[in-house]
């Protein structure tokens, strides 16, 4: 046997290996093909042995060729061998190949499935690793609806060589297998915070790449983020966080302005280029997001602006690019902030790097404006002259075109200018656009009335001189421009100054070579030309040039007969027999003009894409109601054709009818014609379309898109003309058109009053506007056709099916599918199988699954016969399964363990999530939102304070009904609040975020004014999170609660710190300015102030305030000790200016930090509280509270609200709670209620701080 | 997401191709073509960021390239893959590259990639998985890389040395194999671009 395994590596020294494989190729490079293929030869050779090792290396070999273009698939079987083998070395080299080449459409992929099972749990960390890694190169829905389970184990490996991978896999997992998500998604999250970095990045990797495409759900991981934003020291982590944090600022503006701070930090702090990019880009969308409808806010822009210029001017080339690339983003939505910059990107167009080009041509986009047009425009027309690359000249085309036609043309001021421009981008050899230019043509030249007699001039030249553009036919893209050239000569021939030239340019014999659509065009607008020609010869006695229009007709129609093109030669045939009998009427002279041009009579009008769509369903009909009863269910079965209406109501997604009665056939056969009679394309036959049009009542709603400058003055008023005149002399090819258009003035001239306007420059360009058409694109469409919306987004994007909410509880439905299942199956006989699938069939997305991995099983079953006619090794492969079996049984109790528990804990905390967001985001310092809660505060304050007291009142009572109802749900109470906020979350779930804003700022101007009014007698009891501080006739000072306090163990080793946020009210009709607040520092307390400054001076408050506006700063207090209230002395300074004067006021205040504040609701389960109240080390009082009159619930809500508890555990008239200082201390509560007394035992271990705090419970309801 | 990371020389031959996207081996070819042709004729000193390429793609994808002495290293990215962040990785890949082939190599060139190119999607296997980044810290990379690669010999074995004993010879005079192609330098042209921690 030993003997036998030298033997075989003797022999496999003088097997070639990779590197010899390697050198033979570069030794033949002449016959390179053929020295592969004898190698292809030898290694099939080598694929039939027994020896893996030599299965192995010939793997490896069909590797390397596959990289140089070869196709080894045949040997994917093989592949899959050596990928089963049981050493490392050719397991490894087994999954490369098969990284490299397997794919969805790989049939062995099938067989895999068990032996990457044993791998994953291989006790070998790298065989699970080398296993994942490719798996994550070729997971098929099957394997990855079958290996979920497995992965999601792994997620919690001791290795986090595992983890990490095992993290990562789980994106391409989800993406194959979206009912995933939600299972997974628990322990993904988990996984952020997961203490190898490795791991932690892999977890924001991929919850980064799920976020980017549906933001919306991942919401509420923003805490989460934020923290792994301010601890995390991974570049690489970091800047995908600050990437998924710029998706997700647009959602969410109040998450904007608590960025705003540690990213600033990071820019100061990073030396990392990409890192600090990242940041920046940031900061661009927060302040996007938060200055869209806060024009204050601009100034920042502007900044932004700024500092992009210096990036941009920078000399290296990738700073270069990539501030041009953020510049984009501030364009879409401050345009003018950018194009005070033209100069610097239109230098940027001179760059010699094309990717700059490109981004500055992106740029240009949003640059133009109706004075800079033609320069621009001017400039780029140089560029595509000089522009060597098809690539770069194409996308210069396509941008001259964009920024020409954007907004409906918003910019031009001159139409013949615009064409000419079109025509001469005609000229261009090789573009991929030529249809472009074309549908350019056609839409102005419909549209714009007034250039008709233009446009078909230079049309008439381009059909004249249409060898130029069809040089080489095939794959000349321009060629498309004559389809265009030729309709418009033929529908508008009637301003043709020689129609009977072009009708000759567009029947010469080699009109044959072009393409068959365009031919088609050619004939039947030759026999619109053929219309006019004889209309322009009716009366006249000399009929010779109708004639001979006839037999010009006659003479060249036929070689159209024989065109190949069915579309050409029925056409051409329908014609020709018409001219020969127009032909023999004429020669019996009679007048036959009139009917010829019948024919084409009509005038066309452009119609919007998606008029049809908007088309109202009329009242009563219901498009979904079946119209006649289905006769069977297997006929309804057969999906009826989509009808037009589906995209507009996504929601009605019943399988239509196929029957249609006599109404909607009517209806439909009415909106057909509508849509013919709209349709530029369609050639109709009556005349009277246009009357129709006007008579029909429901077409108003058929938005017809129609500049119609006729009136105004399309013709340049004068100094457009100049720059016009200037720009053709700069064209010399232009003279001709030049001296046509001299003409058309002096006629325009001639014509009637028209010209009134032409002196006033800027009036006619602001009569150029088309404005309906604006109000047809913003009215008319229903709400999901905004251009962002579904309508763009490609069906078959695997991450449609990956939008889900994953706040919602899972479903036990949900559950992924546990192996069990299959280890159970494989015992069964076929005869059970059956069984267990009846059962299973309550269920019908299992039962597919079961069918599927039953013809798994059968596979699997082929592959064993296959197996043993090859006459492998039989026995291997049922030892595999077996231990498959085993390890599956062994593993799966715990799964089931884990399953349950997921399920049973998800419910809790995602609920507490989304109030979790809400808090965490209400402590950010919003402007807008204390502004709004401000203002409101104001607006009720002013008319009628008594009426307020009124209205509080009576909102009370509610509120701890909704409490009680969520305490039974869950224990983790929060506050009122926040509760109050999560139930409007749940009522109003769909809708969007700003609703919730205004829900916050009305709450917040209830409090306030609460507080506002009480507080005027009272000294300062804590409330609710603002109290007034302090007021005087300028200004009004509240403040915050400092309830939220850093992290201390984190932080600080001694002290810790507490936020207080004051908001300040503007009250008086003055600007106040140069605010600053200044407080006494005591031994305990000390304000925070910035590094370098002394322990006296003020902080200056960063803004100033308008009349009646108001905003909200933070400060942070060190504090010491907390176990005994405070009251800190301070001063806010400010000078008050208007028209007048400005004058120095102050306003001095207290600020009292109550013990309560330093406590943080903490959450807080029962049997930990219960073990700490055994400890012993906590000391206990109590009081009592008489004459309390007020439901228990409503009792325990007031204490969670003010004071910071949660509940613990309620029974009947008695509940325990619980919370922590800031310092760690823990508070425990009991409270029993018995006929109006209240008793509260508590426990804390600081004695003093518990008597504060039961000093301050007691002080709260002694007020009530 | 990283949708393929290609490597190739100045004359386009390939000496890496991993596509985190199933094309089938002509497309790839006509990809690694293409891309050689939109990345060779750029100069020295332009951008390391292309769009446009047809083949692969689209408009939200990017070409990200750093062309060491004789080689190009392309990635084809998404845009939630933040450019400069790429060229750092792209950075510490070649560095891995030649740290871990210096191992087995005195001197790293595009010889050494060439004839052990598994070897290198061993290691890129450690830096990006599924088209997506897995490790950017370099001494990790190395540490797993070198511990495969010490299970692989362990289990050759006795069975292994005579085979390496050949192979070592039929390496030992190789004419065409010049050692002086060192990418080793590469630091030196972005000394702002700290690598990751």
């Amino acid at each position: 046997m030993a003997l036998k395994i030298v033997k075989g590596s003797i022999d496999r020294m003088f097997d070639k290996n990779l590197q010899d494989l390697v050198r033979g190729i570069r030794n033949h490079k002449e016959d390179e093909a053929k020295y592969i293929s004898t190698c292809i030869d030898e290694i099939k050779q080598e694929l039939k042995q027994d020896n893996i090792a030599v299965k192995a290396n010939a793997v490896c070999k069909l590797t390397y060729l596959q990289m140089l273009g070869y196709d080894v698939s045949w040997a994917a079987f093989n592949i899959v061998e050596v990928m089963s083998s049981s050493k490392f070395t050719y397991k490894r080299i087994g999954y490369l190949a098969a990284s490299q080449c397997f794919h969805e459409s790989t049939d062995v992929i099938m067989l895999t499935t068990n032996q990457i099972r044993k791998d994953l749990s291989s006790p070998n960390q790298y065989d699970t690793g080398v296993a994942l890694t490719g798996l994550s190169c070729f997971v098929t829905p099957d394997l990855a609806r079958d290996l979920a389970n497995d992965i999601m184990t792994l997620m919690s490996h001791t290795k986090p060589y595992i983890r990490k991978k095992a993290v990562l896999i789980m994106y391409k997992v989800f993406l194959k297998y979206p009912e995933s998500l939600r299972p997974a998604f628990p322990r993904l999250k988990e996984k952020l915070e997961d203490p190898d970095p490795g791991v932690q990045s892999a977890a924001v990797n991929v919850i980064c790449e799920l976020a980017r495409r549906n933001p919306k759900n991942y919401l509420s991981l923003a805490p989460l983020f934020f923290k792994l934003m301010t601890s995390s020291t991974n570049n690489w982590v970091l800047i995908k966080i600050i990437k998924l944090f710029g998706a997700l600022t647009p959602l969410e503006p109040r998450l904007g302005k608590k960025l705003i701070e540690p990213l600033t930090n990071l820019i100061h702090s990073t030396s990392a280029m990409s890192l600090l990019y990242e940041c920046v880009n940031t900061v661009i969308a927060v302040l996007i997001s938060l200055s869209s409808g806060m024009p204050n806010h601009s100034a920042s822009i502007q900044l932004c602006v700024q500092k992009l210029r210096i990036l941009i001017e920078d000399s290296d080339q990738n700073l270069k690019y990539l501030g041009l690339l953020a510049m984009s983003k501030i364009l879409k939505t401050h345009p003018k902030s950018v194009q005070s910059h033209k100069d610097l990107i239109l230098q940027c167009l001179d760059d010699k790097d094309e990717s700059i080009r490109l981004r500055a041509l992106d740029l240009l986009y949003g640059m133009v404006s109706k004075k800079n047009l033609m320069e621009i425009v001017k400039k780029l027309m140089l560029h595509v002259d000089k522009a060597e690359g098809t690539t770069y000249r194409d996308e210069l085309l396509t941008k001259i075109i964009d920024i020409c036609s954007q907004s409906n043309y918003q910019y031009i001021t001159n139409f013949e200018w615009y064409i000419s421009i079109l025509v001469e981008l005609t000229r261009l050899e090789g573009t991929r656009h030529g249809h472009l230019i074309a549908s350019q043509m056609l839409d102005v030249a419909i549209r714009v009335k007034a250039i008709r007699v233009f446009a078909v001039a230079q049309m008439a030249t381009l059909l004249d001189n249409a060898h130029m553009l069809t040089g080489n036919t095939q794959r000349n893209g321009i060629c498309e421009v004559l389809y265009a050239a030729a309709w418009i000569c033929g529908e508008f021939s009637e301003h043709l100054e020689n129609p009977m030239e072009t009708l000759e340019a567009m029947l010469r014999p080699k009109v044959a070579t072009l393409p068959g659509h365009i031919q088609a065009v050619y004939v039947q607008n030759a026999a619109k030309l053929f219309a006019t020609v004889l209309k322009s010869q009716e009366g006249n006695t000399d009929s010779t040039t109708a004639q001979e229009a006839s037999q010009l007709m006659i003479d060249r129609l036929p070689l159209f007969v024989q065109s190949a093109n069915l579309e050409v030669q029925e056409r051409a045939s329908c014609i020709l027999q018409l001219v020969k009998y127009i032909q023999k009427l004429q020669q019996k002279d009679v007048e036959v003009s009139e009917e010829v041009c019948a024919l084409f009579a009509g005038e066309l009008n452009p119609v919007a894409p998606k008029a049809q769509k908007k088309v109202p369903i009329p009242d009563g009909l219901d498009l979904d109601a079946w119209i006649n009863e289905p006769p069977s269910e297997s006929e309804s079965e057969d999906e009826q054709p989509k009808a037009i209406f589906s995209k507009e109501e996504p929601k009605h997604s019943r399988p239509r009818h196929t029957e249609v009665d006599e109404k909607e056939l009517a209806r439909r056969r009415e909106a057909r014609k509508q849509e013919q009679a709209n349709n530029p394309f369609y050639i109709k036959a009556s005349p009277s379309s246009q009357k129709v049009y006007q008579e029909t009542p429901g077409v108003e709603h058929i938005p017809v898109v129609q500049i119609d400058l006729s009136v105004p003055l399309k013709v340049p008023g004068l100094p457009m003309s100049d720059q016009y005149v200037k720009l053709e002399e700069e064209r010399r090819q232009k003279e001709r058109a030049e001296k046509k258009k001299k003409d058309k003035k002096k006629r325009k001239e001639k014509r009637s009053g028209r010209g009134k306007k032409h002196d006033s420059g800027p009036e006619s360009e602001e009569d150029i506007t088309p404005a309906h058409m604006v109000d047809i694109v913003t009215e008319e469409m229903p709400e999901n056709a905004l251009p962002s919306d579904d309508d763009e987004r490609d069906p078959a994007d695997p991450h449609k099916a990956l939008d889900i909410d994953l706040d919602k509880p899972l479903a036990d439905s949900e559950k992924l599918p546990v192996r069990s299942h299959r280890a159970a199956e494989v015992l069964k006989s076929p005869a059970e199988d059956e069984e267990g699938e009846n059962v299973s069939s309550l269920e019908p997305k299992k039962k597919s699954s079961k069918e599927k991995r039953e013809k798994k099983k059968d596979k699997d079953k082929d592959r064993k016969k296959s197996k043993e006619e090859k006459k492998k090794k039989k026995h291997k492969h049922e030892e595999k399964e077996e231990a498959d079996l085993l390890c599956g049984q062994a593993d799966e109790p715990a799964f089931q363990s884990e399953e349950t528990n997921e399920v049973v804990t998800p419910p809790t905390s995602t609920s507490a999530d989304v109030s979790d967001l809400d808090f965490w985001l209400s402590n950010a310092p919003v402007p807008s939102n204390t502004q709004e809660a401000a203002t409101v505060a104001a607006a009720e304050a002013a008319p009628a304070p008594g009426a307020i007291s009124v209205t509080t009142p009576d909102s009370e009572p509610e509120e701890p009904k909704d409490t009680e109802m969520e305490e039974t749900k869950s224990s983790k109470h929060k506050k009122k609040k926040q509760k109050r906020e999560k139930e409007d979350k749940e009522k109003k779930k769909k809708k969007k975020h700003h609703h919730h804003h205004h829900h916050h700022g009305d709450k917040g101007g209830e409090e306030s004014v609460q507080n506002g009014t009480v507080e005027e007698e009272e000294p300062l009891p804590p409330m609710s999170n603002y109290c007034l501080l302090a007021e005087n006739s300028y200004i009004k000072v509240m403040m915050e609660d400092a309830d939220e306090a850093y992290d201390i163990q984190g932080n600080l080793q001694d002290g810790s710190q507490v936020v207080v946020s004051v908001i300040f009210e503007n009250k008086c009709d003055s600007f106040l300015k140069s605010m600053e607040f200044n407080v006494l520092d005591s031994l305990n307390s000390k304000l925070q102030r910035p590094e370098g400054s002394g322990p006296h001076d003020s902080l200056t408050i960063p803004f100033q305030l308008p009349p009646g506006v108001s905003n909200e700063a933070r400060f942070v207090f060190t504090v010491q000790s907390i176990i005994m209230p405070q009251k800190l002395k301070g001063t806010l300074t400010f000078i008050v200016k208007n028209e007048e004067s400005s004058t120095h006021e102050k306003l001095d205040f207290k600020l009292h930090f109550t013990c309560t504040s330093y406590l943080i609701t903490t959450p807080c389960y029962s049997d930990a509280f219960a073990k700490l109240l055994e400890s012993g080390d906590l000391k206990s009082s109590s009081i009592r509270l008489e004459g309390v009159n007020m439901p228990f619930h409503h009792l325990l809500a007031r204490i969670c609200f003010h004071h910071h508890f949660s509940v613990v555990e309620r029974i009947d008239s008695c509940a325990s709670m619980y919370s922590r200082s800031i310092q760690g201390h823990h508070v425990c509560l009991l409270v029993k209620i018995s006929s109006q007394t209240v008793s509260v035992d508590a426990k804390c271990d600081e004695p003093t701080l518990l008597g504060n705090v039961l000093d301050e419970i007691k002080q709260t309801f002694s007020q009530c | 997401m990283i949708k393929a990371i290609l490597i190739f020389n100045n004359h386009g031959k390939p000496r890496l191709s991993k596509f985190y996207e199933h094309f089938n081996e002509d497309i790839e070819q006509q990809i690694i073509r293409e891309t050689f042709h939109l990345v060779s004729k750029r100069d020295e000193n332009v951008c390391n960021f292309l769009e446009g390429g047809m083949l692969i793609g689209g408009s939200d994808y990017k070409l990200i390239y750093r062309h060491y002495a004789t080689l190009y290293f392309v990635f084809c990215v998404d845009s939630s893959e933040s450019e400069l962040g790429i060229l750092d990785l792209i950075q510490v890949n070649s560095q891995v590259f030649v740290e871990t082939l210096d191992k087995c190599f005195e001197n790293v060139c595009e010889l050494d990639l060439i004839f052990h190119v598994d070897k290198v999607h061993h290691i890129l296997a450690e830096m990006v998985m599924g088209g997506m980044v897995l490790e950017t810290n370099m001494n990790e990379i190395i540490t797993q890389v070198d511990l495969q690669n010490k299970m692989e010999k362990s289990e050759a074995g006795i069975a292994g040395a005579p085979a390496r004993a050949v192979s070592a010879v039929k390496n030992m005079n190789l004419p065409e194999m010049p050692r002086n192609i060192n990418i080793g330098d590469i630091s030196i042209k972005v000394p702002n671009l700290p690598s990751f921690k």
